[in-house]
């Protein structure tokens, strides 16, 4: 049944598949990797796709991009049952589900413009991962939804 | 080593609150001494600050080290477009500890970063105050104990950084904190995230005439001005959080009145001469338990 999906958005040849994403959170996914449509990227996504594992999800394939530890690390917080599937040569090479990492160091933008992390000072953002949400290591804000809009990754 | 660094009342245990209070008693009398005759404490005030920074001063003189003073943020590098990092680091080179206050939450834990000196934080933003929350609970250790009380702690929650430290602290103990404010100045959700983790025991009203018959302790912040952009909203609130006279009618005769000062309209000066004023006391206790902390950390 999953190869019936993954076959309507397409095979890819080199590249990332990130199965498995929280229905209705793929457009989320295209923002956490600065994918706007702009750079020309070849990307293929489906959403809302039936799953026997988590009921509704989304997919999202990227020609040409394996994803950073630090995009890894936020796609967790907005899709923790993704996995991401590594294809090289229509081959799918290595296969594993996020882990939701006891922190994100440099991936978010604290919200609270008064906390130091917003300042022009030699620091990352640096956000502890709690079990509904992340809060900032530094001024204690909690960001519990909506993580998305405070991805800072290049 | 006691601790690297002051950053937060959340990063004291039971054991190290009762370890700083205890030194600053052997600290609380006349008597002088000079066991940190070569140190230099190094006072970084971004944003101005009479008591804290004085206290600092005079607890540090009191062991016999000194101080060295950025000045004022118009007259130092800052004003040249320094970052805080910069700063630090250069001052580290010349004082044994750093006390910082800053307009920026996590200001000191970053800047603890940076330097291999104890960084103390006297004030960041609305963030924190751990030593003034060190020298609350002296007071309230002092005049009440520190078990089996219910404490009410009025005022503005939502900015104020005293707050925050001591109801931190206080998940140590076992207390009732008793939260008054109007909802527009509640606790943050960083603050009650805190609490409930730590399995406070917590109440919060918007009045104070329900609950103070029950407290022990009653701990008033200054509601600022600068919070309302309607003058005539602050004057209906500020009065509505402030105590007299009249307002203590049915508190217990023991009640012990505490504010982290400075004062505005929030306790009318008629109370001072009452035995429930303990807010001189408290400001005074700063010099006893700002030596004890200098003293585990340097």
């Amino acid at each position: 049944m999953t190869d019936d999906h993954q076959l309507r958005v397409g095979k890819i040849e080199n590249g990332t598949v990130i199965d498995h994403v929280t229905g209705g959170q793929a457009l989320n996914v295209l923002a956490i990797l600065d994918i706007d449509g702009s750079g020309g990227e070849e990307v293929s996504v489906g959403m809302n796709v039936p799953s026997d594992r988590i009921g509704r999800k989304d997919i999202v394939k990227v020609e040409g991009r394996e994803l950073s530890q630090g995009e890894v690390d936020v796609l967790s917080l907005i899709a923790p049952d993704a996995t991401i599937n590594i294809v090289r040569n229509y081959d799918v090479v290595e296969k594993h589900r996020v882990e939701r990492p006891a922190e994100v160091v440099g991936v978010l933008s604290c919200p609270n413009a008064n906390c130091i992390t917003t300042e022009r000072e030699p620091v990352d953002s640096r956000f502890t991962v709690l079990a509904d949400g992340v809060r900032c290591a530094y001024c204690g804000t909690l960001i519990r939804e909506e993580f998305a809009t405070h991805i800072d990754v290049g | 080593m006691w601790h690297d660094h002051v950053l937060t009342a959340k990063q004291f245990s039971r054991a190290d609150i009762e370890t700083v209070l205890d030194r600053a008693a052997d600290f609380d009398g006349p008597t002088g001494d000079t066991r940190h005759t070569d140190s230099l404490l190094g006072l970084l005030f971004f944003e101005p600050s009479t008591r804290t920074k004085m206290s600092f001063e005079t607890a540090i003189k009191r062991l016999g080290g000194d101080t060295i003073d950025m000045g004022s943020v118009g007259s130092s590098s800052v004003s040249k477009g320094e970052s805080l990092a910069d700063t630090v680091r250069v001052i580290e080179g010349y004082a044994d500890a750093l006390v910082l206050r800053h307009p920026k939450q996590g200001a000191a834990k970053m800047a603890s970063e940076f330097v291999d000196v104890p960084v103390i934080n006297a004030g960041d933003g609305a963030g924190h105050h751990p030593t003034q929350t060190l020298l609350d609970l002296y007071t309230i250790r002092e005049n009440a104990g520190l078990d089996d009380l219910s404490i009410g702690i009025m005022g503005d929650l939502k900015y104020g950084r005293t707050v925050h430290s001591l109801a931190q602290a206080l998940t140590n103990f076992e207390v009732t904190q008793h939260f008054v404010s109007p909802e527009s100045l509640a606790l943050p959700p960083t603050v009650r995230y805190d609490l409930d983790e730590a399995g406070a025991s917590v109440e919060e009203h918007t009045g104070l005439d329900g609950v103070l018959p029950d407290l022990d302790v009653l701990y008033v912040t200054r509601i600022q001005r600068e919070r309302f952009p309607d003058e005539n909203e602050y004057r209906a609130v500020a009065s509505e959080y402030g105590i007299d006279l009249g307002t203590l009618e049915n508190a217990k005769d023991d009640l012990s009145i505490m504010h982290p000062l400075p004062r505005v309209d929030e306790i009318d000066p008629a109370i001072d001469d009452t035995d429930h004023a303990t807010y001189f006391e408290q400001a005074h206790n700063g010099i006893p338990v700002r030596m004890a902390l200098l003293d585990l950390l340097l």
